[in-house]
């Protein structure tokens, strides 16, 4: 079972992606990054596998991305073969591993244990619950027109919640491809530096 | 009427006023908003009380309002309002937060699909759940 939640606080910019691909699964819609707050994600994709009684089998991770943009050729848009094999690689790894998980369920080597799953989850910190609580407060102020103020409280969610480019993104503006990726995004792409735009998937088989 | 966002969703609160950091809400409306009920071991819900200050109670309770800011943030939870005190947020601690992930119990929700219609995470119990997240942007 799919459940996708699309992290879009603007009312329809989920939409017209949602009738593009037709999905066959479930597709929720979360204005506040709620899923987001309780799970703990910090950017897109990332997913969790959650088994039939309700408990996490993996934490929240990367649901088989690998940063290849970031050695993209940002005029041409082209990415280099061999970066572009690994992405491709990634994404096949990681879609084999969901199967495998799906069909053999805890026999998956796949599937977690629970100290497993303890040990990978990401907890929550005093500046991150109050980044959440400002992002809310800052979409519900931009949503009844107090937008400025509601800016300032996205920024100021984006300020203790470094590392969540969900929020970063949400606040940031968008391209002509409506994508949150103008000179901004890559400004702070290159300032992580050594550090990962995806944290790693603790998988066999996945980029590290 | 002061507008208050809780992980239960939006409501607005009659007898509220906020400013500076203080949130009085009628007893009779703390209650329904919060889950937390004013008794006299303190603020409770179901068999947990937090109990007040006894030289601070004046900071938590005044004859029928209750500063519902002061109690959240006593509890590690934080409270934030708009400048003019008219829009509020209660939201969830790390602690609790953090508490319920360890449990390894997936943390349930309901939300709307683009028809409107509402779905929980907990509407799927019996088969195996891959919850994705995705954006536009």
């Amino acid at each position: 079972m799919i459940v996708s939640v699309a992290f879009d606080s603007r009312e329809g910019d989920a939409k017209q992606w949602v009738e593009a691909a037709k999905p066959d699964y479930v597709t929720l819609i979360d204005q506040n990054h709620y899923v987001a707050e309780l799970y703990n994600m910090v950017n897109v994709n990332q997913a969790v596998w959650i088994d039939e009684a309700g408990i996490i089998v993996r934490p929240t991770e990367s649901a088989g991305a690998y940063e290849g943009f970031r050695k993209m050729n940002r005029e041409t848009s082209e990415i280099p073969e061999d970066v572009a094999k690994i992405t491709a690689d990634a994404k096949i790894t990681y879609y084999n591993a969901l199967r495998d998980w799906v069909n053999k369920g805890t026999a998956s080597e796949y599937a977690f244990d629970a100290e497993q799953a303890r040990a990978h989850l990401t907890l929550r910190t005093e500046n991150t619950a109050r980044a959440h609580a400002a992002f809310s407060l800052g979409q519900h102020l931009l949503r009844i027109g107090q937008v400025e103020e509601g800016k300032r409280f996205v920024a100021e969610a984006s300020r203790l919640h470094p590392d969540s480019w969900n929020i970063w993104r949400q606040g940031a503006g968008v391209n002509e491809r409506s994508l949150a990726a103008n000179a901004d995004f890559w400004e702070r792409v290159d300032a992580l530096g050594d550090k990962k735009y995806y944290a790693p998937v603790d998988m066999k088989g996945m980029p590290q | 009427m002061v507008t208050v966002l809780t992980e239960n969703g939006t409501k607005d609160v009659t007898g509220g006023t906020g400013t500076n950091g203080e949130l009085w809400i009628p007893k009779s409306e703390a209650g329904s908003l919060t889950g937390w009920t004013l008794k006299p071991e303190g603020f409770c819900k179901g068999e947990l009380c937090v109990a007040i200050p006894p030289d601070r109670e004046s900071e938590f309770v005044r004859g029928d309002a209750v500063n519902v800011a002061a109690f959240w943030e006593k509890m590690g939870m934080p409270a934030l309002h708009d400048e003019a005190g008219a829009n509020w947020v209660l939201g969830q601690g790390a602690a609790h937060r953090s508490a319920a992930l360890q449990s390894l119990e997936a943390p349930d929700f309901t939300l709307p699909d683009l028809d409107g219609n509402l779905h929980s995470l907990s509407d799927f119990r019996g088969k195996k759940v891959f919850l994705v997240a995705w954006a536009s942007w």
